[in-house]
């Protein structure tokens, strides 16, 4: 069976919905960045089926490079910032981050 | 195999968000990563794939590796705690994927998209720097940014014998 851009666009939407689920419900910071991690994934694949399917590869690589950059500097800076939270408060609790002042 | 792979994915990234331990989660989204890969290697994205394995199933698993190992252990009181509430938490989760894959599956109809225009085809190295020149600049300033970023997080805070804190940077 060939896959369509259908197939591509149900698949990315399977892989987003645990992600948004653990934004919604989750309370581990690091958890967290893991599943913004599994968004970009999630989009990732939409856009290569999208070029794939309309013709487009070589624009969409392009596009799914940059993209890797930006997740890449989402995650170390996201990473800095939870390990600075930790030497604050000792938690990894998001639900904690409300009692901050600032 | 495409299709397998894509089944693949979901899979993994459920067993990303329902694993005991950050570890593991960690590990879960490099292979999801590296599925992902051979997903965009069989639809003839090689170059994509390429930077998808090296830098998000390789860097960002070290980044996120490296700053669990940043924290401290659970007690066995917290990890049991943990265990309950992730278990009264999650168990809507699988059945909620099934659901709204079995939905789409089923009803949802086939989206059209636009046919090819020429001045996006061609190379990889010709869209980049003939069509895309733009992104190089917005990358490089993203990076500089990063760099910046992380260079001011991961600064340390040391006591100065006097008793107030000055600010280190780490090398």
């Amino acid at each position: 069976m060939n896959p369509s851009f259908g197939v591509f666009a149900v698949f990315s939407l399977l892989l987003a919905i645990p992600a948004v689920y653990y934004l919604i419900v989750g309370k581990n910071l690091i958890r967290i960045l893991i599943s913004i991690e599994l968004l970009f994934k999630a989009v990732t694949l939409l856009i290569a089926g999208a070029g794939y399917f309309s013709g487009r590869v070589a624009l969409v690589q392009s596009l799914i490079i940059t993209l890797i950059l930006i997740e890449v500097l989402v995650t170390a800076i996201g990473a800095g910032i939870i390990i600075a939270y930790y030497r604050h408060s000792e938690s990894l609790d998001a639900t904690r981050l409300k009692e901050l002042k600032g | 195999m495409t299709i397998a792979l894509l089944i693949l994915l979901p899979l993994l990234g459920l067993w990303t968000i329902l694993a005991s331990s950050l570890l593991n989660a960690a590990i879960g989204l490099a292979a999801t990563s590296a599925a992902l890969t051979l997903v965009l290697f069989s639809i003839e994205s090689p170059l994509a794939g390429v930077f998808e394995l090296s830098v998000c199933a390789g860097l960002i698993t070290v980044v996120f590796v490296s700053a669990i190992s940043l924290t401290s252990r659970y007690t066995d009181q917290e990890m049991a705690e943990r265990d309950s509430s992730r278990r009264r938490r999650f168990f809507l989760l699988p059945v909620l994927m099934a659901a709204v894959g079995a939905a789409f599956w089923f009803l949802g109809s086939e989206p059209v998209l636009p046919q090819l225009a020429a001045s996006t085809a061609g190379e990889v190295r010709e869209v980049i720097w003939a069509i895309r020149r733009l992104d190089l600049v917005g990358q490089i300033l993203i990076v500089l940014s990063g760099v910046f970023g992380i260079v001011v997080l991961f600064k340390s805070r040391k006591e100065c014998r006097c008793g107030c804190e000055a600010k280190e940077q780490l090398p």
